[in-house]
């Protein structure tokens, strides 16, 4: 993941500034996700009202004996707790439960989750994380008997619908991906990143060789160095040319010998498609590196390229990005990984396998599917070859998060194979269908593309120019949208751009959406022109302000001291 | 946060770091530009004292609200003084850039490379 802004806040409609404002004037509030800055009438005393709100935890509401629920009497006769529960079996106080009624329950999470921003209210250009719209459909899927209620200590014989999935899904990725052998395992991104990693010091260690170095553009997301440092190497970074790509020259010089693997996003964290990946792919394997592709960023180029033709090894892919899941929060993700033959046998345990079955008195042709925990289990044993023969063990218990393979495996199949490749072209389009609005309205005369011309699925500008014209910074930016009831973009990420901000549009939004994005930055700007102070005291209807992020960071409270 | 300035005392590397000079002892910290650039810091990972620096490399992190950075040696030599107060009030490497918000004081292994960094002039000039 990237250094992102993740405020939350939501714009809302007919909010009028309160007194206690720290600015209080006409026509600060824009109108929520749209594009003419709606005057409003003279500050009164009514303000977002969530804004007076103290959040409260479930624990401080309620009264000693509120009850939301009551079970009637059972009507059958009732046995003595102590003949079918020993007393010292028992807790002797009460457990410590919210005691509220059922609207009281029911209006503390719907509050909460109006404290949040949400893809389902409002558009949310987080550059690198590909916050797309996640079909209903997927959700009805996943809650499925036969998925939902699943026991990750069911026997093989009553899972074989979910093996079929998995494996399904496996052949799916690989296709995808071109390169032949999947493990579902890893449970994000970074831990993908991890899995391939250790793979490379593994196929490395096989052959005798100690390599210690990784090479890392220094546009890499911030996962790849950490990556690199959990799995016990050393990273060294590599420039950056003036198109966006890698510094080729730089490259040379730094591949030796000790070069374990080179970490690569493409198109980068820029948005940028290098391509001078043929290029790059010959260096790093001309001193027998392994090539690691970070697939943050696939659901750019998925359906037109593949990542195991342009020579890559491993691969990791963020199903949760890429194809489907909602995300943010906590996750949950999915981190699959692929890899080339030549990997394949380190790949975690236990590997999905598809056994032919004899087909018995003539009827039809068979087939088992197999977890295989132990690699003496494969056929020809330890060292045999097969995936998983020298496997490096396992990442994480069970084989995975579950619930987002089934999600992506009814994505992957409700769009078929020109399905995802028009995903990946309208998320391309979208992008540069941004960039060109944002050159039309004149935005980018104080907020440049910081890198060519045009872009991939997403584009990083700089809000240096901004700064030093207008006064505002990329953060006052980015709080001030949240009032336009648009989620920032991520922003000063990545590093090497003066106050960046990183825009993904994604492919699921319509072109009214984007213009109307686009109307609200021009309108910041213009606002900006003439009173630096509104954005830079923004936001101002969210249900919290401006955080203190310094003094979250320094004095966390991470209790709440309940009475 | 005060305005932008560069004392005319300062010796300056490229990399947005400031040295004192005192004799064979010099005094590191981060330039203005630098802290404006990272934003708050709510963090500042000082090395030991007697620690070996070596000139341009990273003796040190700065963890602001937006990241974490190497913090670039601009000579080299032994760490024989860390800014205790940074460890409370790391802001000062925000509000008082060259004066409370110094980071270490180094004993100079080698005082010549001092006439490889950059006078107040020419850092000021690499900025635009």
């Amino acid at each position: 993941m990237s250094t992102t802004e993740n405020t939350t806040g939501r714009g809302t409609k007919d909010v009028h500034i309160g007194d206690d404002s720290a600015i209080a004037r006409e026509a600060v509030l824009p109108a929520a996700g749209g594009s003419d800055p709606r005057p409003l009438a003279a500050p009164t005393t009514s303000v977002n009202p969530i804004q007076r709100d103290h959040a409260t935890t479930i624990f401080e509401k309620g009264v000693e004996g509120r009850r939301a629920f009551v079970a009637p009497a059972t009507g059958v006769p009732e046995v003595a707790l102590d003949e079918i529960l020993p007393a010292k079996l028992r807790r002797t106080t009460p457990a410590r439960l919210p005691q509220v009624t059922e609207p009281e329950l029911v209006r503390h999470y719907v509050r909460l989750s109006r404290r949040n921003f949400d893809l389902d209210t409002g558009f949310y250009p987080l550059g690198s994380c590909t916050m797309k719209y996640n079909p209903r459909l997927h959700e009805r899927v996943g809650a499925l008997p036969g998925h939902s209620r699943l026991h990750p200590f069911q026997t093989q014989d009553h899972a074989q619908g979910a093996l079929e999935v998995m494996y399904g899904l496996e052949r799916q990725l690989a296709e995808v991906s071109g390169l032949p052998h999947v493990c579902l395992q890893p449970s994000a991104g970074s831990h993908g990143e991890l899995a391939g990693v250790l793979l490379a010091r593994a196929y490395h260690e096989a052959r005798g060789e100690n390599r210690r170095k990784v090479l890392t553009p220094d546009t890499a997301h911030g996962t790849n160095p950490a990556t690199v440092t959990m799995a016990g190497l050393e990273v060294v970074k590599v420039a950056t040319n003036p198109d966006g790509g890698v510094d080729i020259d730089d490259l040379r010089a730094k591949a030796d010998d000790d070069v374990a693997l080179i970490m690569l996003t493409n198109p980068n964290t820029l948005g940028i498609f290098d391509p001078n990946i043929e290029e790059i792919a010959s260096i790093v394997h001309g001193v027998g590196g392994v090539l690691y592709y970070d697939g943050a960023n696939l659901n750019a180029i998925m359906g037109i390229t593949r990542p195991g033709d342009m020579g890559f090894d491993i691969v990791h892919f963020n199903l949760h990005k890429s194809f489907t899941q909602p995300h943010g929060g906590g996750g949950p993700g999915s981190g699959p990984i692929a890899v080339s033959d030549r990997i394949a046998p380190y790949v975690p345990v236990p590997v999905i396998r598809r056994e032919e079955l004899a087909p018995a008195n003539g009827a039809a042709a068979e087939h088992r599917f197999e977890l295989i925990s132990d690699p003496a289990d494969l056929p020809g044993g330890v060292d045999g070859g097969e995936p998983g023969s020298r496997s490096i063990g396992k990442l994480r218990g069970f084989q995975g998060n579950y619930g987002v393979f089934v999600r992506c495996y009814a994505y992957i199949l409700s769009l078929g194979g020109s399905g995802l490749k028009d995903a990946s072209e309208v998320a391309v389009l979208n992008a540069n269908y941004l960039l060109a609005k944002l050159e039309e309205l004149g935005v980018r005369e104080h907020l440049p593309l910081a890198f060519g011309t045009r872009c991939m699925h997403e584009f990083v500008i700089s809000g240096g120019p901004m700064k030093r014209d207008l006064g505002i910074k990329t953060l006052d930016l980015a709080k001030r949208l949240l009032d336009h009831g648009f989620h920032p973009p991520t922003v000063y990420f990545p590093l090497l751009v003066e106050e960046a901000l990183l825009i993904e549009p994604v492919e699921t939004e319509a072109r009214e959406t984007l213009d109307a994005f686009a109307e609200a930055l021009a309108e910041i700007l213009r606002e900006a022109a003439e009173d630096p102070t509104i954005a830079q005291n923004a936001p101002y209807s969210t249900p919290v302000r401006r955080l203190d992020e310094a003094g979250a960071a320094k004095k966390p409270r991470i209790r709440q001291a309940i009475a | 946060m005060a305005d932008a300035s560069y004392p005319e005392d300062l010796k300056y590397h490229p990399e947005h770091d400031w040295a004192r000079i005192d004799g064979d002892v010099a005094t590191f910290g981060i330039t203005w530009f630098a802290q404006d650039a990272l934003g708050e810091v709510v963090f500042f990972d000082a090395p030991e004292v007697g620690a070996t620096v070596t000139k341009d490399e990273s003796y040190a992190e700065v963890e602001s609200v937006k990241a974490v950075s190497d913090v670039i040696a601009p000579l080299s030599g032994e760490v024989v003084e860390v800014n205790p107060a940074l460890e409370d009030s790391p802001e000062s490497i925000n509000e008082s850039s060259y004066e409370d918000g110094w980071m270490v004081k180094v004993r100079l292994s080698d005082p010549s490379q001092v006439d490889q960094l950059l006078d107040q002039a020419a850092y000021v000039a690499s900025l635009d």
